[in-house]
Parts: structure tokens; C-alpha cells; sequence
């Protein structure tokens, strides 16, 4: 990683620490300015990097994106396993199950596309030319 | 102490997600981002669920079954699958993201009104519009991607479409906008269900317009929309994580369709909203013009005595499954000492990358899968150029055509090689319908066939011609 990126990744790090702290008063308890910082940050970090994944691997790439952002795992455990109304929670259940989904066949299926990208000199002695 | 250990949790895996991105920059250090990337997701919801909050498990755990019991075979499908799962599973992104958010709503609704803030209320709302959006869109491309008889292949246009479909998401932003200015109003319980299926709607007819050959695009373009949907998911959470994670899927998603509409010369407007079948089908009734067939006799004979031999593969090999055949034709040509390569344009099959990930599977070293940009300088010393399945990637009429739909798209220069051999399924114009200059060009010859059949000749050929092996 280049030195912009480490450095935005520590900012990012600062952000998400600095938002554990009390919201300003008046913000319903959201401090909503920060949350804006770390989404433009990320987004500044995610172009950089993914701007420098090679083009052989589009694929896997868009597979394992997919995983990462089944992120959403996170808030679908909260709503299913907070006690809440049970329609609340099943709509949570439909969601923890679309994004375990997404989890486990994102990580499976690019680990298996990675696993077939070889050089010429890895591929099975007597089948080269 | 608790939401101290959980914060520290998300903290490390913002960067483990970031690192296993930054190492899918090289095939080498790709696995090494798998590992990272499952690493932080199980922090994530072991994190999650040790919070306090949450109390009932049944639920979860069953939920997390079962997304094992449906993940697990969706991650065997075969390679040519591909685009049709990446596809389905921007549809349950998106699903996940709108049904949080719906939950969300009605939750604070029941609550008490204190709690929809301006702000939440615009997240919730962008959420929701995102997430259904995505979540019938994606399965629509899913849909066309997988051929099923419901879903028509051929891009559908009907008049003012574009005013229908901005004027549904315009409608579905007013109602947004009134549901921000009064969330506990007493119509809002009934506004708020219109917003889904103004979402749901606009999905649909956002992809039923679009045909195949645009399909890299719109599946990098639906990518981006669940990655913004997460976002969202996470400014009504106030959960950093998943506005980090949901950045760089949403960051990927656009790239990607960068990338995309860089190869097709097109913007995203035009991919959207371009209804790009229309035009073609005038265009396919020019004067018909003769093909000069070859036999995989000949064509062998020709293979053999090249020194420089460039394989452009196209959708149509993904079809006919015909990688391990190609990979049993660049071990025979290879054996001979000739230098194979394989020209890879951006847009080549149904999703970016997509022919990079057939060929790895048929154990073609990557070393030898060059990009467009790369492989152009050297194609006038290219003794043959071998296109398996590919049509538009290869058609001159990018370059001199004024008048056709794919002028100024950059191509691979197969017309710059001695010698051109084409395998084609039929004489029929390819999935954007438009006739193709490169097959009646004096130096190209024809071979006709299933791309699994013909380069199985052509292997049968060579194989015969130097005995067993």
C-alpha cells in the first residue's frame, strides 16, 4: 500500500475511534459528521486499492466484493436476535439468511476460481511442453 | 467494556478487509486476501453477536444454517455460471440491505417518532430504494444471464420507456422525500410500502431494456448498488463497519463499470438507458456477402507452420465449454515450439474477467492471457489469429463504421494478423446482431461448428500428424 493509503487508513481508524465518543447534543446521538468522513474516506481507500487489482482477476475480485459486502450481516443479527416484534425479526432472519448466503459462497467460490490461477511453472510435471 | 471489545473487533476488520483487497492486486497474493477477508467477517459476527442486545439465538442460528445449506452449492457452479451467481448474489445483497432497513422503519415507528431523524430517515430511504432495487434487478439479470424461457433474452423496449422509469424512481424519491419531512405522519405506514414497490418495480424495468452483450456493465453497475446499499445500512446503524465495507464493494462496483464502459466506448447513461437493441436489427439486413469455409484439415496444416499464434476467445466459447479443448490445442501447438497467446478484451463474456477465470480453469498459465492494450502491438507479426467464439471484441467495423452501434468501441486487431481462422456456431450476426467485415476479409477463413467440436478436430489434427503422445 502506498503512503496515502496507509495514512488514510489510519484517519479512518481515528474517525471510527473518535465517533465512540459522545455525539455532539442535538444530534438525536448520531454524530452523523463523522459517520460522512469514514464513508468518503473508505471510498478514497477502495478506489485506490481496487484500482490496482489486475484485470485477470475481475472475477474473483467482484466475487469476493460481494462477500465483503454481505457486511450487512451485522446489522441483520442485531435486528433477528434483539428482542423486538417477531415480524421485526424474521424480516432479520431473511436477511442474516440472504447474507450468510452471500458470505459463505463469496469466500468459497473465489477461493476456488484463485486456486486455478498458476504459472506455467506450477502446472503438473509432464504436461508442460 | 463490551461495546469497547466489540469497537476494537470492527476496527480490525476495516483492515483486514482493505488488505484483502490490496492483495488481489497479483494472482500470487490473491489467496492470502481470501483468508484476510474471512478472517474479518467472522470477527464481525462473533463480534455482533456477543453484544448485549442481542438475546434470542434460535433464529440466528437457523438463519446462518441455512445460508450454509444454499451458499455452500452456489459456490460450486460451474465456471461458466459464474456471471448468473455473481448476479444472484448482488440480488440477495440488495434483499438483506431492504429488509433491515424496512424492519428499521417500523421498529422506531412503533417506538416512538423521536427516533426517525431527518438524517436516519434519508438513510432509510436510500437504503430501501437501493437495496429492492438492486434485489429485482440483480435477479433479472440473473435471469437473462441464465437463459430461463420467462425472461426474454432480447433487450425489450416499449415507447417512452426511459420518462416511464425516470418518472417511477422520481416518484419513489418524492415519496422519500415526504416520508423524511413526516416520518410518523399517519399515512406514512402506507407511503412507505409504495417506496418498495416503486423500488421493486423500477428494478424490473431498469433491465429488461438491456441485452446480453451489456451485461459485464450492468452486473459491475448492480455490484456497486449493494455495496451503496450496505453503506446506507450502516449510516441507520450508525455502524462504521459496514459504511467501511460497503465502501469499497460500492468503490469496486464503480471501477469496475469504468472499466466496462471504457471497452464499449460507451457511458453509463447509454448503458442504461441506450436500449442498445434497437438499432441493430435494421442493421443486419445488409447485402449478404460470402464466407470462404475452411476444414480443421486445412486449418491444422496452417497451425503448424505459425511461429506467432493468437487465440481470441469470446462468450461463445464459455458456451460450448470448450476451455479444455483450447488448452488441449495450446499444448499441441506449444509442443511444436510455436508461441501461443490468448487476447483478452474487457468486455469478453458476460462479466468482467470472465474468460481470464474459464481459461485458469482449463490450467492455461495467466501468464500467457493478454490484455487488449497489450496484445495490439504485436498482432501485425501474428502468424494466425485463432477467434473461438468472439465476434463484436473482434470486428473492424469499430474502427472505420460510422454507422454501426459498436463505432469507436476499442477492439482486439485480429484483421492485422497474416492469417485469420474464425470458429462460429452459424452464419447468423452475433448477440449484438451486427454483421461482422473481419469474416469476409480475404485473409480470413471460416470454420464452422460448435467451438468444442471444431477445436477438438483441430486437436485431433495436430495430435494425428506427430503420433501418440
Amino acid at each position: 500500500m502506498s503512503v496515502i493509503e496507509s495514512s488514510l487508513v489510519a484517519t479512518l481508524v481515528g474517525a471510527a475511534v473518535r465517533g465512540q465518543e459522545p455525539a455532539t447534543p442535538g444530534s438525536g446521538g448520531l454524530d452523523y459528521w463523522s459517520m460522512l468522513t469514514v464513508f468518503l474516506l473508505a471510498s478514497f481507500i477502495g478506489i485506490g486499492v481496487i484500482r490496482r487489482v489486475s484485470r485477470l482477476l475481475h472475477t474473483p475480485l467482484m466475487s469476493i466484493t460481494n462477500a465483503i459486502s454481505a457486511i450487512a450481516v451485522v446489522g441483520s443479527i442485531i435486528v433477528t436476535g434483539a428482542d423486538y416484534p417477531p415480524t421485526i425479526r424474521i424480516m432479520g432472519a431473511v436477511a442474516l439468511f440472504a447474507s450468510m448466503t452471500n458470505i459463505v459462497s463469496g469466500f468459497m467460490i473465489t477461493d476456488r476460481m484463485l486456486k486455478m490461477f498458476k504459472t506455467d511453472a506450477k502446472r503438473p510435471e509432464g504436461e508442460r511442453q | 467494556m463490551i461495546h469497547a471489545v466489540v469497537q476494537l473487533a470492527y476496527i480490525v476488520a476495516t483492515a483486514l478487509f482493505v488488505f484483502a483487497l490490496h492483495w488481489m492486486n497479483d494472482p500470487k497474493t490473491a489467496r492470502r486476501g481470501v483468508h484476510a477477508g474471512i478472517g474479518a467477517m467472522v470477527l464481525a459476527v462473533l463480534a455482533t453477536w456477543g453484544l448485549p442486545e442481542v438475546v434470542h439465538h434460535g433464529l440466528i442460528v437457523g438463519a446462518i444454517a441455512l445460508g450454509f445449506v444454499v451458499g455452500v452449492p452456489l459456490s460450486r457452479v460451474p465456471l461458466t455460471a459464474v456471471p448468473q451467481r455473481t448476479a444472484l448474489s448482488h440480488a440477495f445483497g440488495g434483499l438483506a440491505a431492504g429488509l433491515v432497513g424496512t424492519a428499521k422503519y417500523y421498529l422506531w415507528l412503533g417506538e416512538g417518532s423521536e427516533n426517525l431523524t431527518a438524517f436516519r430517515m434519508v438513510a432509510i430511504i436510500a437504503e430501501v430504494i437501493l437495496g429492492y432495487l438492486t434485489f429485482t434487478g440483480s435477479l433479472m439479470a440473473a435471469g437473462k444471464l441464465q437463459e430461463l424461457k420467462l425472461i426474454p433474452q432480447r433487450p425489450v423496449t416499449y415507447p417512452f420507456q426511459n420518462v416511464i422509469n425516470i418518472g417511477l424512481l422520481a416518484l419513489a424519491a418524492v415519496l422519500g422525500v415526504a416520508l423524511v419531512l413526516e416520518p410518523s405522519a399517519p399515512w406514512a405506514p402506507m407511503v412507505f410500502p409504495a417506496i418498495i414497490g416503486l423500488a421493486l418495480l423500477f428494478g424490473v424495468l431498469l433491465i429488461i431494456p438491456i441485452g446480453g452483450a451489456d451485461m459485464p456493465t450492468v452486473i459491475a453497475i448492480l455490484n456497486s448498488y449493494a455495496g451503496l446499499s450496505a453503506v446506507a445500512m450502516g449510516f441507520v446503524l450508525d455502524n462504521k463497519l459496514l459504511i467501511t465495507a460497503g465502501a469499497l464493494d460500492g468503490s469496486s462496483g464503480l471501477i469496475l463499470s469504468i472499466v466496462m464502459c471504457r471497452a464499449m466506448n460507451r457511458s453509463f447513461a447509454n448503458v442504461l438507458f441506450g436500449a442498445f437493441g434497437q438499432v441493430q436489427q435494421q442493421k443486419a439486413l445488409t447485402e449478404q456477402k460470402s464466407y470462404k469455409p475452411e476444414t480443421p484439415e486445412g486449418a491444422a496444416q496452417v497451425l503448424e507452420q505459425a511461429n506467432l499464434v493468437v487465440i481470441i476467445p469470446g462468450y461463445g466459447m464459455a458456451v460450448a465449454q470448450a476451455q479444455h479443448k483450447v488448452r488441449e490445442l495450446y499444448d499441441q501447438l506449444k509442443k511444436r515450439g510455436i508461441t501461443v497467446k490468448f487476447a483478452i478484451h474487457p468486455v469478453a463474456g458476460r462479466m468482467p474477467g470472465h474468460m481470464n477465470v474459464l481459461l485458469a480453469e482449463a490450467d492455461i498459465p495467466y501468464t500467457d492471457l493478454v490484455e487488449m492494450d497489450e496484445i495490439n502491438p504485436d498482432m501485425p507479426q501474428c502468424d494466425i489469429a485463432l477467434v473461438v467464439g468472439a465476434n463484436d471484441v473482434v470486428n473492424p467495423a469499430a474502427r472505420s463504421d460510422k454507422s454501426s452501434p459498436i463505432y469507436g468501441m476499442p477492439i482486439i486487431d485480429a484483421d492485422k494478423a497474416r492469417t485469420v481462422f474464425a470458429i462460429k456456431r452459424s452464419k447468423n450476426p452475433g448477440f449484438a446482431g451486427i454483421d461482422n467485415e473481419l469474416y469476409f476479409a480475404d485473409h480470413t477463413w471460416m470454420l464452422f461448428g460448435d467451438a468444442k467440436n471444431v477445436v477438438g478436430e483441430l486437436v485431433k489434427q495436430l495430435s494425428g500428424g506427430s503420433g501418440l503422445h
